[in-house]
């Protein structure tokens, strides 16, 4: 008897190991996922002695199988005994680590990186450390790219000759002859940087920090700007000068436009690594070059740090520093040539409102955001009109409205519709900086006019900004202003307007409340039960059912369940269908 | 050092190897060869054909009791690499022919190359296996399920060697990227990103990533009527990852410098050759279309190709070329009847030898033509069957231009416009060369003793 148990409870295991191995990737990868359940039946023991080495070889399988492998050998350390045996994961996870697959190699590293702490310290040395050089000093660069990421979770952890050979490995590393595993170590120096001795990371990675940011691959020189984040963070302020700028300077004006890029786009984790003084001193020039660069993904780049360069200089000079050297940078940004540069400038210029203060905002600033508001690209206005809230708190809005309202209305009808929908997006930020009455005597019109927009999406966009729009505005207003013209378009020949007006209704029931809910958007609905389109029909059994919770029992029973019963028997098998539903979800059978 | 590699056309007396293909005369359009590409390390060589097929032979290890004789080459993997496909927005055809193989430097046991038709770039790993899963749980080997309740214990399965299986699989598909055909796919020395050109654009792409590419060259004119010259050719630098070379069908070749700028529309150098005035006729605009275009592998020089020459440049003088070879100047004057056979339009392609020392190129008649660059010699071989015995030696060819035609010479008239050399290759390291007559690949290498 007690075999037979053992079968039941083995069958569904039995299932899953022979799935492994099933011509089906979909099933594979199900089994591998299934991977702990596996091991917990086989036990600590098989799981060592025959799981792993089947797993060890199956790196032929299909990289989303590979790529799972990889993340369950990180979580397996109980199902193999404990961190007594965690050194049995590694030969699998060394066979993923060699992988062509970047994906699946990095998840192997990660996996490796995770187990290495479960290591303890002699398991470090005697098994961790010599994979670690393996991989190396393997044949392919596969394998020495994924060493790169290990030196550093065995450095602290090991004697210090082991810890040598190791900085030996990693230099070996930096100077490899494909640019596959110079860039991986440049990826990783800054990291490992971290885990050394002060007086190691003077000695070693300074000097293959200012190798790797001179070799002749642009690829690996701009990943060593990356790392001079890290080591400039690592060392004492009066060794950047002569240890970190010389190369950051170079990096600054580097030939490649792909390098200065990478300096633009970490220039404010450069800024703060270095510190207030340099910043003052060399990182200002360099951004007012990044700023007037020819290359115009680097000035984009660059532009966009406008404010957080600005933000993060020392306070005490902070105002003369902008004003000085920064500002005349990006006055002449704002009529740039190229449109990328514009709005990435554009999306952050707001924010110097509040760092330059009222009067500076006002003499300086705003032409420049006014200029831009009329900007010919749509997109450097929408990311004007979007920073609004910005200068709001330190001027007011009512400075822009003059041009805003222009740039408002021309964006409302791009021909674009994709525009058309950003701005739509904006409406409920605008109408709140603008206030009700400017609202209502300026955008209120344009708000209407997308409701008969001739692409759908508008249409819905705009259903969704009147919804908005009254939670921010309150009940009242819309009964006053929006309702109205809502529901006027019920009898609008047009059937797609006739549809907008149920879609709106389903958007502000709720919004506006019982009252006018039942009062005014109710009867419209039901008037429109008997439109000849069955399209608007079967849109009033759904607009009945969405605004039923808002109603009273008594109109529901009365009003709304004779509609919908009616609706119940239409020639339409669609209107019949949601008539039907409405009535099964509002409990009215 | 078994073999002491000599290197010079003339000191080298080439023997015939090996010949792939059908014998038949009869010869099916898609085993026409439309591509040969050794591998970095010279071990394996690649063909395409019209058929979309790639085919990939390996040179065998060197046996230990004959010393001198290199391995030969055969089959190794064999795959369907492109499928004619119908694009059914522009109503066009979209033809399966590799246009062209690049291999990938090694990065493990398995090996990568990309493979392009017109339109589709693909790369493919081809790896070997030899082991295989054995053991179910609940069936047999062959298949036959097992009773569940015989099941006591748990098996896993275990991995047993087989023999050698070479697998070739799609890793990745670079698609929708070209409206005009592409003629050239180069990979880049920082081997992450490489190139492909059509008629008229450049794009950039990253190996892992085919869901985007970066346009970098661009010469299409906003109105086409004003069109005047296409892209026919395009390579990356071997070591500097940032320079790239594309010729044109007006017989120029841009440099274009990719640290400058994002898009690489203003070249850095022109090459041109001013036009010799006295050889200007209504074909010269067709006869300087530049067919092909290699960097040396030290990256010092460029050759290309035209119609009837090969050029060496170097890349640090713009205004004329270093070197120039004639490859078929007795054409000059058949260049009427070879407009009105479309021949004039053939493509054809050029390669260097392992040290740059010397260049070869094809021809018609099925000769092809090396050219010793310190020397100045060159050598007309042919690829035929006749002399198709194993290690015998290649006698060389020589066309009679016109007066009297001595022995062993052959008329320019009787020669074979339909035999063509357009794709030939040589070994990375090697005197071994791959010559692709029109469905046959033929291997010759120098006779050692």
């Amino acid at each position: 008897m007690a075999g037979a148990d053992g079968d039941d409870s083995l069958y569904p295991i039995a299932v899953l190991i022979d799935e492994l191995r099933n011509e089906d990737v979909q099933l594979r990868l199900n089994s591998i996922k299934k991977l702990s359940t596996i091991a917990l039946a086989l036990g600590v023991e098989r799981t060592r002695t025959e799981l792993l080495p089947f797993l060890t070889d199956t790196i032929y399988d299909e990289d989303e199988v590979l790529l799972a492998l990889a993340e369950q050998l990180g979580n397996f350390t109980m199902l193999v005994g404990g961190p007594e045996y965690v050194h049995c994961l590694l030969p699998p996870l060394e066979s993923l680590a060699t992988v062509e697959e970047t994906v699946v190699r990095d998840k192997a590293v990660e996996s490796l990186r995770k187990i290495s702490h479960e290591h303890s310290p002699v398991d470090l040395e005697v098994h961790f450390e010599p994979l670690v050089k393996r991989l190396a000093s393997g044949d392919w660069f596969t394998s020495r790219t994924s060493a790169c990421g290990l030196f550093s979770v065995c450095y602290p952890r090991v004697s210090s000759t082991v810890k040598a050979e190791i900085r030996q490995h990693f230099r070996t590393l930096c100077s490899d002859d494909t640019p596959m595993v110079r860039r991986a170590a440049a990826s990783k120096l800054g990291e490992f940087a971290k885990v050394l001795e002060l007086e190691y990371v003077k000695s070693d990675i300074i000097s293959l920090f200012t190798a790797l940011a001179s070799d002749e691959q642009d690829s690996v020189r701009l990943l060593a700007v990356e790392a001079c984040v890290s080591i400039a963070t690592l060392l004492p302020q009066e060794d950047l000068e002569a240890l970190v700028m010389p190369t950051l300077r170079q990096a600054a004006e580097d030939k490649s436009w792909r390098v200065r890029y990478m300096v633009a786009d970490k220039f404010s984790e450069l800024q703060k690594a270095v510190g207030p003084e340099i910043t003052k001193n060399d990182l200002v020039p360099a951004f007012q070059n990044l700023l007037k660069d020819c290359e115009a993904e680097v000035r984009a780049a660059a532009a966009n740090k406008v404010k957080e360069f600005c933000e993060n200089l020392p306070e005490d000079s902070r105002e003369t520093i902008i004003m000085s050297h920064i500002l005349p940078c990006v006055k002449e940004l704002v009529s740039d040539t190229n449109q990328h540069v514009k709005s990435a400038l554009a999306s952050v210029i707001m924010g110097l409102s509040t760092i330059l203060g009222k009067d500076n905002t006002i003499e300086h600033l705003l032409p420049l955001f006014l200029a831009q508001l009329k900007d010919e690209c749509p997109e450097v206005r929408l990311n004007i009109i979007s920073n609004l809230d910005c200068v709001n708190e330190v001027i007011g809005i009512r400075q822009l409205s003059q041009s805003l309202l222009p740039a408002i209305v021309e964006l409302a009808e791009d021909a674009k519709w994709r525009v058309r929908l950003a701005i739509i997006e904006y409406m409920p930020l605008l109408a709140g900086q603008l206030g009700v009455e400017f609202f209502d005597e300026k955008l209120n019109s344009l708000c209407m006019a997308w409701l008969v927009d001739h692409v759908y999406a508008i249409r819905e966009a705009a259903t969704c900004n009147l919804m908005k729009l009254v939670e921010k505005f309150g009940a009242e207003w819309a009964q006053n202003t929006i309702v109205p013209k809502v529901l006027g378009m019920a009898n609008d020949p047009n059937y797609l307007h006739r549809m907008t007006t149920l879609f709106c209704i389903n958007a502000l029931s709720e919004a506006c409340g019982q009252d006018i809910t039942t009062k005014q958007m109710l009867p419209v609905v039901l008037k429109m039960s008997n439109d000849q389109v069955a399209n608007v029909r079967f849109n009033v059994a759904k607009s009945l059912q969405k605004i039923g919770p808002v109603l009273d029992s008594n109109a529901l029973q009365t009003e709304v369940k004779p509609v919908l019963e009616k609706l119940a028997t239409d020639q339409d098998m669609d209107v019949k269908y949601f008539a039907q539903e409405a009535i099964s979800v509002l409990a009215l059978a | 050092m078994h073999h002491p590699v000599k290197l010079g056309a003339n000191d080298v007396q080439w023997c015939f190897s090996q010949v792939k293909g059908a014998i038949d005369d009869d010869v099916a359009e898609a085993d026409i060869i439309s591509t040969v590409e050794f591998n970095h390390s010279g071990e394996l060589l690649a063909t395409g054909d019209k058929g979309g097929r790639v085919v990939i032979f390996q040179q065998e290890q060197e046996t230990k009791g004959q010393p001198h004789s290199r391995g030969e080459y055969n089959v190794y993997s064999t795959f369907q690499s492109h499928e004619p496909e119908f694009d059914y927005l522009k109503s066009l055809e979209i033809e399966e022919k590799i246009n062209k193989i690049r291999w990938l430097p090694q990065k493990n046991a398995a090996q990568f190359l990309l493979s392009t038709n017109d339109k589709t770039i693909k790369l493919w790993k081809i790896s070997e296996r030899d082991k295989r899963p054995e053991g179910y749980n609940l069936k047999e080997e062959d298949g036959r399920y097992r009773d569940p309740s015989t099941v006591t214990t748990l098996r896993v399965p275990v991995f047993r060697p087989m023999d050698l299986m070479v697998e070739a699989s799609p890793r990745r598909v670079f698609a929708n990227a070209h409206t005009y055909h592409i003629n050239s796919i180069s990979v880049n020395s920082d081997y992450e990103t490489y190139l492909s050109a059509d008629d008229l654009r450049i794009n950039l792409w990253h190996l892992e990533i085919t869901d985007r590419s970066f346009n970098i060259v661009d010469i299409k004119p906003a109105n086409m009527e004003e069109l005047t010259e296409v892209i026919t050719a395009a390579e990356f630098h071997p070591n500097q990852c940032n320079t790239l070379v594309y010729s044109s069908s007006k017989g120029t070749i841009r440099l274009c410098d990719m640290r400058a700028a994002a898009l690489c529309d203003k070249h850095s150098k022109l090459f041109e050759e001013p036009e010799d005035p006295s050889n200007r006729s209504f074909f010269s605009e067709i006869i300087s279309s530049i067919s092909d275009v290699k960097f040396s592998h030290n990256g010092r020089y460029m050759m290309t190709r035209d119609y009837l020459s090969v050029k060496i440049w170097d890349l640090n003088m713009e205004n004329r070329p270093v070197e120039t070879y004639q490859v078929h100047e007795y054409l000059r004057s058949k260049l009427c009847s070879l407009y009105e056979n479309d021949c004039i339009f053939d493509k054809f392609e050029c390669c260097w030898n392992g040290n740059d020392s010397v260049v070869m190129t094809g021809s018609y008649n099925n000769f092809f033509r090396m050219f010793e660059r310190g020397h100045r010699r060159d050598l007309t071989l042919e690829a035929s069957r006749e002399s198709s015995k194993p290690r015998a030696v290649l006698k060389p060819r020589k066309v009679c231009a016109g007066g009297k035609r001595k022995k062993d010479e052959i008329s320019v008239d009787s020669l074979d416009f339909n035999k063509k050399i357009l794709h030939t290759a040589w070994h990375p390291q090697d005197n071994i060369i791959a010559v692709a007559t029109t469905n046959n690949l033929y291997i010759f290498q120098d006779k050692m003793n």
